[in-house]
Parts: structure tokens; sequence; C-alpha cells
């Protein structure tokens, strides 16, 4: 005998699993990115310089730690659902499909800490 | 396990339509552009490294065979953020009747290769 009422047996399961939450993530992620990637575009466009000391100093700005970190992890993400999606749609075999998901979110998860790490490293170091 | 042969999904029989186009560079554009992500985390590691490694990062960025490169992310980025807004608009209920779907498609390409041309010329090139 379960404690567990049917209903909370079955959820999470099945074909669609956690889809809702994964489709609104999405979304969410997808409008933080609109206004985030314009700006880096911007900022792209009107950086005065690509040498280390330039770029350092754009790093530093308050304003560019902030949103370059809410870009890198709004961007990781929304990169992590939709390859997600992906791989779900064309990887068939379910212990190969297995890995693959856990290969790309393991990736994603490691390099958007990186890029955060970096971000931060730079401005607060020396 | 015996299979039934039937057509799978539109693409196979449908004669091909400027949704289907948008619908197929939408998914394709979102994995190059996690790439290009790659490329954009690269440089930020090299950065806080140190200045050696900023500057051999740079020396990839900045060579004549990585700008087709940039210019194919900048294609990418502009692609699905415009697009990317007609999927929104699309959740939310808007523009699904088929003149405004194939004519918001259209709008689509139009900025999107605006701006690719714009930026490329004005960053890249």
């Amino acid at each position: 005998m379960s404690l567990m009422t049917p209903l909370n047996r079955v959820l999470g399961l099945g074909q669609a699993k956690g889809a809702a939450e994964h489709w609104w993530v999405q979304r969410m992620t997808a409008v933080a990115l609109l206004p985030l990637g314009l700006w880096l575009a911007y900022e792209l466009l009107t950086m005065p310089g690509f040498d280390y000391s330039s770029v350092v100093a754009w790093v530093r700005e308050p304003v560019t730690s902030i949103l370059l970190i809410l870009l890198v992890v709004a961007a990781g993400y929304h990169s992590a659902l939709g390859v997600q999606v992906v791989v779900e749609d064309y990887v068939t075999g379910k212990g190969l499909r297995a890995a693959t998901l856990m290969a790309s979110t393991l990736a994603h998860v490691a390099l958007t800490i990186a890029a955060v790490f970096a971000v931060l490293r730079i401005a607060f170091g020396s | 396990m015996q299979r039934v042969q039937r057509p799978l999904s539109p693409y196979w029989i449908y004669r091909w339509e400027i949704t289907m186009w948008l619908s197929s560079l939408h998914r394709i554009t979102g994995l190059l552009l996690s790439l290009g992500a790659v490329a954009l985390a690269v440089w930020l590691i090299a950065l806080a490294t140190g200045p050696e490694s900023f500057d051999a990062a740079s020396r990839v960025y900045g060579s004549a065979w990585f700008k087709p490169l940039l210019m194919g992310w900048t294609f990418c980025f502009f692609f699905h953020l415009a697009n990317g807004v007609r999927h929104l608009a699309w959740d939310a209920g808007y523009g699904f009747d088929p003149k405004r779907i194939r004519s918001s498609g259209w709008t689509v390409v139009v900025v999107t290769l605006v701006a690719t041309a714009a930026f490329s010329y004005a960053a890249i090139i």
C-alpha cells in the first residue's frame, strides 16, 4: 500500500514529464534574452577597442558585469532547454538519449558557471 | 515489429512554404547559437585568465578565417531573435491566420538580412 495519491504517483512521469515548466522557462529566458542580446550587440558595436585593457575596463563597469552575468545565465539556460528538445527529437535509443542529455546538461552547467566566474574574477580582480 | 509505412511529418509530402523554412531555420540557428555561446564563454574565460591567453584568443577571433563564423553567428542571432518574437506572439495567441503568418515570416527575413548586413559592415568587416 502506498501513502501517495494516484495523482501524485504519476505527476512528472509519462512522455510529457516536466513539459509545462520546460515550456515556461524557455519563454521566460527568451524574453530576458531579447533586451540582453540587443544590449550585447550594441556594446560590441560601440566598443572602443578589442585589446586586453579596453575589454577588461568594459567588463569591470558594474552595469556591464551584472548584465553579462544575467546574459550568460539566461543564454546557458535557454540553450540547455533548446538542445534538450533537439536531442529528444532526433537521438533514439533510451541509453544513448539519456547519455546525450546528461552530457549536454553537464556541459551547459559547467560552461555557464565558468563564464560567470570569469566575469566575477575580472570585476573583483586587482 | 511490423511498422506501418506512412508519412511521418508534413515536410515529406507537403509543398514547402516560408513557414516551414523559417521553422527549420529557427532550430538550426538555435543550435549554431549554442556554439556561439561557447565562443563567448571561451572569450570571457580567456580574458579572466590574463593578457597572454586573451591575446591568443584574440588572434583566433580576429583572424580572417574567423570572420565568416562571426558573420554567420550574427545572422543566426538576428534571425533567432526576430523569429523568436514571432514565436512569443503566437504563444500569446496572435498572428496565426495564414495571411499574417506569412507576412510576419517575410518581415523576419527582411529584418534579419538588414540587421546582419548593418552589424557585419559596422563591426566585423
